[in-house]
């Protein structure tokens, strides 16, 4: 094909992305809306408008202040977070089975968590998030240490992938002994593995958000590399990619990324895990776009999951993470059978 | 890698030395830890005593070594050896280290109806006895594997079995799976709990007769089966077109394994719990001792009974009297194992 025929294709590809991310923002756009005015008290948009902007102590503003604004900022936050880190992670094993939790992100929180119940007595819901996230940064630098090791250039993705796993199941099998012997320890970990946006406070959104914007500015410096890395080893070298730089920036993107949102809400390994796959049919493989717009639709999925969580089982609610799965994997399932899932 | 060619009539295999000697070794090595576990426990005895107490069987150490320690170590080993197989032919299809009967629906399927019915039991579920108490929990699990297994495979057939839709089917379907398991946990009493937590972890605690038999059963019929179908996968390493164009009858042959898979993972399942980790890392493990590139399906299975032979010695002993889920201690056992392979083969 001649270049002038190129041209113009590509030029058409990148209309077509933007379209898609002008229509996924308009899609997180109408959650968020959802999100802050759908609950156990409905919020009309009017008065939700009101509390945002010119509060007077209503009860109505305060539902929205103090509870479905946090809310729906953690959701927003989680899920760009999870979205970013599962294609980062996926992209950088190569594997359609990786996720987030595949560095011992998960388990290394879990664990942190877990000890902290029955060693130091801790129980605030920020004392827990802040051992969360040391143990799911302790645990994720040793899977990459671990998956290092031999130099050459850095970790290969299948070392990576298998380190992650090994590890991640060695912290599980911790956690599920003290666990097993503890009670308290049970409770917290039980109701932290189903994993919830719920009743968090503004504080935490504080307190992780750092973390995610860090994780983010490193995931998109990552994206170009990444692409390059997808050719092959090989071919990433003689294109004068650092191999082993690459895939460190790759790592800690996807450890505070995944790191932030799993000490925040625990466990929602199923957006990191699938998101992509619903996004690559729409952006390709090139991971500028790829990144993006998997943040997109992971925010606009978890808010959409959570507010489905707070109507289905009125007066309780259902955890985000059921309603996740519940929800988004039919749909998951239909997508892989009705076309060719895009091979990584 | 050398590999001497062994042929009994049409049928030819390549046999590579490496393997042999390392699944000896192997069987050698899961003989004297049953021995051992045979010696070990409330009642310790040596091993003359223990030869002696097997054929006599008007002494009370035979009842200890014919009705627990025997079963229960038969149990453990048949169990690994039947999840590690599957783990291997899931990961030669699949063509990824990180598959595991949990992606075919089979142990997901089976932890959901398990802890279903532990926590809608309720606590009552504890002091039912007798027929239900041993029959039900397996028989649960037996269904929900096989029923996980189903909706995994139903949903991926289009047109035939692609191995990489059947993946990406599997992580769904497992995901829903896990996620309703938590959820279940999260709505029941924290006592049936941790008593379901126990059952998903894997327990060999209490495991007789009934639980060796079936999954010999399955063993007996399967490996053979799978050894024939080694062929196939030997030649599904080099991808869908390539084996299309050798002639190999590709979704008959992968059909096939994928339903030995299934079948082995659930009966070791409804035996002992998924315990974890047997699966995923015993192909893994013996991959990297035999130095091939692709699990070797016979040494996966002694390495998945060592382990787990192992792993029970360890799970009855070093907490006693508190006894360690199985499946515990085989991820404590075998992670750093795999790590440290993993870190070697770099080197």
């Amino acid at each position: 094909m001649s270049a002038t025929a190129v041209a113009p294709r590509l030029h058409g590809l990148r209309r077509r992305r933007l379209t898609v991310l002008l229509a996924l923002l308009a899609c997180v756009a109408v959650a968020v809306v959802l999100s802050v005015t759908i609950g156990s008290k409905p919020v009309p948009l009017a008065d939700a408008w009101h509390a945002i902007t010119a509060p007077t102590g209503t009860e109505n503003d305060i539902v929205i202040r103090s509870l479905r604004l946090p809310r729906t900022a953690l959701g927003i936050l989680a899920g760009i977070a999870l979205g970013v880190a599962g294609a980062l992670m996926q992209g950088h094993t190569r594997n359609p089975l990786a996720d987030p939790g595949l560095l011992g992100v998960t388990q290394g929180a879990a664990f942190a968590m877990v000890s902290s119940i029955i060693l130091l007595g801790a129980s605030s819901l920020l004392v827990h998030i802040w051992y969360g996230l040391a143990g799911a940064l302790v645990a994720s630098v040793a899977v990459f240490a671990l998956g290092m090791v031999g130099g050459r250039g850095g970790p290969t993705p299948v070392t990576l992938a298998l380190a992650g796993t090994a590890v991640s199941a060695l912290l599980y099998a911790l956690t599920s002994t003290i666990v097993l012997l503890d009670e308290q320890a049970m409770d917290v970990f039980r109701f932290w593995q189903a994993g919830s946006i719920a009743s968090r406070g503004g504080e935490v959104v504080w307190q992780v958000l750092p973390f995610v914007l860090a994780g983010l500015v490193l995931a998109l410096v990552n994206a170009p590399g990444l692409n390059a890395l997808s050719l092959g080893e090989d071919v990433a070298r003689g294109l004068g990619q650092n191999v082993g730089r690459t895939r460190a920036v790759g790592v800690a993107a996807v450890t505070l990324l995944s790191g932030a949102a799993v000490a925040a809400c625990g466990s929602l390994a199923f957006i990191g895990l699938i998101v992509p796959h619903l996004v690559r049919p729409l952006s390709g493989t090139d991971h500028r776009w790829l990144l993006p717009f998997s943040g997109l639709v992971g925010a606009a999925l978890l808010l959409i999951a959570d507010v489905v969580g707070r109507v289905v089982a009125p007066p309780g609610e259902l955890e985000v993470g059921v309603v996740l799965a519940l929800l988004g994997a039919p749909f998951f399932v239909a997508l892989v059978r009705r076309r060719k899932p895009v091979r990584l | 890698m050398t590999a001497l060619p062994l042929r009994i009539g049409a049928l030819s295999w390549r046999v590579r030395p490496r393997a042999v000697t390392l699944t000896v070794t192997g069987l050698v090595l899961l003989v004297l830890l049953m021995a051992l576990n045979m010696r070990i426990g409330d009642l310790e005895l040596t091993l003359p005593e223990v030869l002696t107490a097997t054929f006599d069987v008007d002494s009370a150490a035979h009842f200890v070594i014919m009705e627990l320690r025997l079963p229960r170590a038969l149990t453990g080993a048949l169990v690994g050896a039947a999840l590690a197989l599957s783990g291997a032919i899931i990961q030669s299809i699949a063509r990824n280290p990180l598959a595991s009967p949990e992606i075919l629906g089979v142990t997901t399927g089976a932890s959901v109806t398990v802890v279903a019915g532990l926590v809608a039991g309720g606590s009552a579920y504890g002091t039912v006895t007798g027929l239900l108490a041993t029959l039900g929990v397996p028989a649960l699990a037996l269904l929900g594997g096989l029923l996980g297994a189903a909706v995994v495979y139903g949903l991926a057939w289009r047109r035939g079995l692609d191995g990489y839709r059947l993946v990406l089917v599997g992580i769904g379907v497992a995901a829903v799976f896990t996620n309703v398991k938590f959820w279940l946990l999260t709505v029941g009493d924290v006592n049936d709990t941790a008593r379901a937590m126990v059952w998903i972890s894997g327990s060999l605690n209490g495991r007789g007769w009934e639980h060796v038999t079936p999954t010999a059963l399955a063993l007996a019929v399967l490996v053979p089966l799978t050894l024939l179908g080694t062929r196939s996968l030997d030649a599904l390493r080099f991808g869908d077109d390539t084996v299309t164009g050798l002639g190999v009858r590709m979704n008959p042959a992968r059909a096939l394994l994928v339903l030995a898979a299934v079948l082995l993972a659930a009966v070791a399942t409804a035996s002992a719990g998924p315990i974890a980790f047997v699966a995923l890392a015993s192909p893994q493990i013996a991959l990297r001792l035999v130095r091939s590139d692709r699990p070797p399906l016979l040494c996966s299975a002694v390495v998945g009974a060592v382990l787990t032979t192992a792993a029970d010695l360890i799970a009855r002993t070093v907490f006693s009297p508190i006894e360690l889920p199985v499946g515990i201690v085989t991820a404590v056992l075998g992670a750093p194992y795999l790590i440290h392979l993993i870190w070697r083969s770099r080197k």
